[in-house]
């Protein structure tokens, strides 16, 4: 998108709300998706996240609510298929049928009655993409669980849907194989800019793919907004106790060798370790444990990686030990022990220096911008 | 061999199905309702094989479709009493006469006869074959406390049986020694041959059987063994829905002389003698 | 033995030379417990497709109803269907008693609730979400019901199976319904008894063998199919 641009709203719930046996399961009074971006969707079992989506995927009917789609009002109790036919959705469990791997990501095509010949020309790009096209005459049962959940993948992709909805995508698969996968699904929604809402229990899959993030529970979004900054400033202690307790810093390669680079992030300049290209999206996270303050302020021209002054803005007892939050011109959130605190005499608007190893920043790399 | 699939498999299925219901539909056509003719009547009388004789030219020659429905003369009677047979060709005549007193049948005409003999194992334990009548016979069976196989099926043998154990003075349902099949009586002679018993059986299903069979005949020609044969009309007064004219033409058509003819010849080829005497016209023997 | 001997030497002479008698039989047989096979198939697999996908007050009843009519006696349903078939009955007015298509009705009642109790537990056994997912991909209600019974393939040729062999050896139902009458609705079963009925045995074992391996057959061909669907 460009700076300017008035994001496009692709859907847009309001008033929703789904009762179970009497009990509110899901109560949204508005919520927005927009064209291009990624929406994560996170929070405790039971917080409603598999219903929201099934219901904006009009899988589910609501007990109230309104849809609208590009504009146009969709009929959420009624089953809207041409608003199915525009979107997808993939569940935790790869649900696939019990034909070839081909077959299956051609079945949505084939539901909307494309013809053979157009089908054979457009599934083996996908399967291409999604690095299953040697599988293709291979039975759905054949299947490792990571190629069942590409296969899954692809099918709903090759419908080139407005908006793919990804209940846990990678839940029931092992660390490495989830590892690869979120890597390629995330090159592919980048570089096809599609839409997506996402459910996950992982902070770094939310991190990794998306842009906003909404943080439910009891079938409420507690907070929703851009990605670092809900984890960087939680609304709430349930929200902070949820999403993790990094400071995170979206950022872009400037320079970068021998495996360190240097990131512009909003307020300074951060040292990580890693192998990015100058240009390159990252996100930087520290963990506020790896920071230590010190009140001795170097004087300007030190080699020094990583040291920051900043000014505490505020200090919160956490039980064993206190969160402090600085403003080193972006926030930074640190741990420090009651002892070091008083030794330290750190209050609220004192200036500290603080400072963090390279190999201590947690690098999640983005990608490429688009353009 | 074809490859199957699902799919070949599923399309198959639809042809032959589409295959079926077209074939089953000629089958299924009944005809005009006058045409079918309910014929209810017994085992033995079927087993004969002089059914499957006369029936075609019966059909033949008047259009109708027989529908033979082989029963015991119990059941016949009552399918009769239903209104469910249009006209019945059975040997049981104490039933048949309180048949017709009872307003279910009419035109109660004399047929044919052939007749019961006793059979039973070569060895003769009961030691019946001297005995002076059948009656006697079967006393010395209960005395004797020997084996007895009874169709117990209230077919015409059956009644006639039950007739004799009456005469006999005795009541044999509940002794160890009379058991009583519920089956034909090709099966029962079986059984009893298995069983080494006696039975009760009509010649013409024990002649049928008899090469393989084993029991010899052990008393006959009493005239208590007479097994005599009926045609009644089920009463259209008291059923509407009856064939009333086809049972008259099958009436007719049994005590015709040609049929007569055939019934006096049948089996003579096969057995070296005939199976049925034709009675038609003649005065009943009771 | 040698009875069992002299039953298969007579049956591959009635096979052989194409007993015209014979070959009436087995051809009904076929054509009655095949019809009745089907129209179970389509009622069985609409109805029990329609229940396993559906929530309604007294569902469950219904489903009771179901698992015991797979266990209906045939005899009984013969019993019943003759009741309703006779001429004074309520549906004497079709004229249908001591028919073929009598018996084709009867078979059809006998393997129905099979068809379906097996229609219902395999579209049961599909994983949860199945539909959802079906109907996230674009599919209609229509579209999405023939997906799952296409998914559950392997358990419905057992249900066609299953369906099949009860109504192809009935023959309690079948004599009752059509009459075992000669040349019209004798079919291999009723013959067999028939047969047995009057003593003799070989043609009896002779039809026994016919339906075995007509049976044998029919299965070996549907066997196939199925297996060739199956997990490897």
């Amino acid at each position: 998108m460009n700076p300017g641009d008035k994001p496009l709203i692709l859907l847009k719930a309001e008033e929703l709300q789904v009762k179970r046996g009497g009990t509110l399961v899901l109560d949204i009074p508005v919520l927005e998706i927009i064209a291009g971006q990624v929406l994560a969707l996170i929070g405790p079992n039971g917080a409603g996240k598999s219903t929201l989506l099934l219901t904006l995927a009009c899988l589910l009917k609501p007990s109230r609510g309104r849809f609208s789609f590009n504009g146009r009002e969709i009929d959420a109790g009624r089953g809207d298929v041409d608003y199915r036919r525009r979107v997808a959705m993939v569940f935790q469990e790869p649900l696939l049928f019990d034909a070839t791997v081909f077959d299956n990501v051609a079945a949505g095509l084939r539901i909307r009655g494309v013809g053979r010949a157009e089908i054979g020309r457009v599934v083996p790009g996908y399967l291409e993409l999604f690095g299953i096209a040697h599988l293709a005459k291979r039975s759905a049962r054949k299947l490792s669980g990571g190629e069942a959940q590409r296969t899954s993948l692809a099918r709903a992709f090759v419908t080139k849907p407005e908006i793919v909805f990804l209940d846990e995508p990678f839940s029931s698969l092992d660390p490495p194989t989830r590892e690869v996968l979120l890597g390629d699904l995330e090159r592919i929604i980048r570089e096809t800019r599609t839409t997506a809402v996402a459910s996950t229990h992982d902070q770094t899959e939310a991190l990794r793919l998306a842009d906003r993030m909404a943080v439910m529970n009891v079938g409420k979004i507690v907070q929703i907004g851009p990605v670092a900054e809900v984890i960087n400033r939680p609304a709430d202690g349930f929200v902070a106790s949820f999403v993790g307790v990094e400071t995170v810093l979206p950022g872009r390669v400037l320079r970068s060798s021998d495996g360190v680079f240097t990131a512009a992030v909003e307020g300074g300049e951060i040292q990580a370790v890693g192998h990015l290209r100058p240009g390159e999206r990252v996100l930087c996270c520290i963990r506020p444990e790896h920071v230590t303050l010190s009140t001795n302020i170097p004087p300007p021209g030190t080699s020094a990686r990583n040291a920051f002054p900043g000014t505490i803005r505020k200090i919160t007892p956490l039980g064993l030990f206190h969160r402090v939050r600085l403003d080193c011109g972006f926030d930074l959130v640190v741990y420090v022990t009651r002892q070091s605190i008083e030794e330290l005499s750190l209050e609220e608007g004192k200036t500290v220096m603080a400072s963090f190893k390279a190999t201590a920043v947690h690098v999640i790399p983005r990608g490429a911008p688009p353009n | 061999m074809i490859k199957w699939s699902a799919k070949r498999g599923f399309t198959a299925m639809m042809i032959a199905a589409l295959f079926l219901i077209g074939m089953a539909l000629p089958a299924c056509a009944a005809g005009p309702a006058q045409k079918n003719l309910i014929l209810a009547t017994t085992t033995s009388t079927q087993d004969s094989g002089l059914l499957d004789v006369l029936i075609p030219v019966f059909e033949k020659r008047t259009g109708y479709f027989v529908k033979t429905i082989a029963v015991g003369s119990g059941q016949a009677m009552a399918m009769g009493q239903k209104g469910e047979a249009d006209v019945l060709l059975v040997h049981s005549p104490d039933a048949e006469k309180k048949f017709v007193a009872e307003g279910s049948g009419v035109n109660r005409m004399i047929v044919m006869h052939n007749d019961f003999i006793v059979v039973g194992p070569p060895a003769d334990p009961a030691a019946i074959k001297g005995a002076k009548s059948t009656v006697e016979a079967f006393k010395k069976i209960a005395a004797a406390g020997s084996l007895f196989l009874s169709r117990g099926d209230n077919s015409g043998t059956h009644a006639k049986e039950k007739g004799i154990w009456k005469a006999a003075g005795i009541n044999p349902e509940g002794q160890k020694w009379y058991q009583e099949t519920g089956l034909g009586m090709g099966q029962t002679l079986n059984v009893a041959a298995e069983k080494k018993g006696y039975t009760l059986a009509d010649r013409g299903t024990w002649l049928s059987l008899q090469a393989k069979l084993g029991l010899p005949i052990l008393k006959e020609g009493d005239p208590i063994l007479l097994n005599v044969y009926h045609v009644i009309a089920v009463n259209p007064a008291k059923w509407p829905k009856v064939n009333a004219d086809g049972a008259k033409a099958f009436s007719d058509f049994m005590l015709s002389a040609e049929t007569q003819g055939i019934v006096k010849t049948f089996g003579v080829e096969k057995y070296g003698g005939p199976l049925f005497f034709p009675d038609a016209g003649k005065p009943e023997y009771d | 033995m040698d009875l069992i001997l002299e039953g298969i030497q007579k049956a591959f002479f009635l096979i052989f030379t194409l007993d015209a008698e014979v070959l009436g039989i087995t051809l009904l047989s076929l054509k009655v417990s095949g019809t009745a096979t089907l129209i179970s198939l389509f009622i069985g697999i609409s109805v029990g497709t329609a229940v396993a996908l559906s929530r309604f007050p007294g569902r469950q009843l219904v489903v009771s109803l179901i698992n015991t009519g797979m266990g209906l006696p045939p005899v009984v349903v013969g019993l019943f269907v003759t009741i309703f078939l006779w001429r004074n009955g309520p549906l004497g007015f079709l004229e249908i008693l001591y028919t073929p298509t009598a018996i084709i009705l009867a078979q059809a009642v006998i393997a129905t609730p099979i068809v379906t109790g097996i229609t219902l537990a395999s579209i049961q056994h599909l994983p949860a979400n199945l539909r959802l997912q079906i109907l996230a991909l674009g599919a209609t209600r229509v579209q999405m019901v023939w997906l799952l019974v296409k998914e559950a393939r392997l358990p419905l040729f057992a249900a066609v199976m299953a369906g099949f062999g009860g109504v192809i050896s009935e023959v309690g139902a079948s004599i009752m319904v059509g009459g075992n009458i000669k040349g019209y609705s004798r079919v291999l079963t009723t013959a067999t008894v028939m047969e047995t009925g009057r003593g003799n045995f070989d043609i009896a074992i002779a039809l026994s063998i016919i339906l075995l391996l007509l049976s044998f057959f029919i299965n070996a061909i549907l066997t196939q199919i199925q297996q060739r669907e199956r997990p490897r």
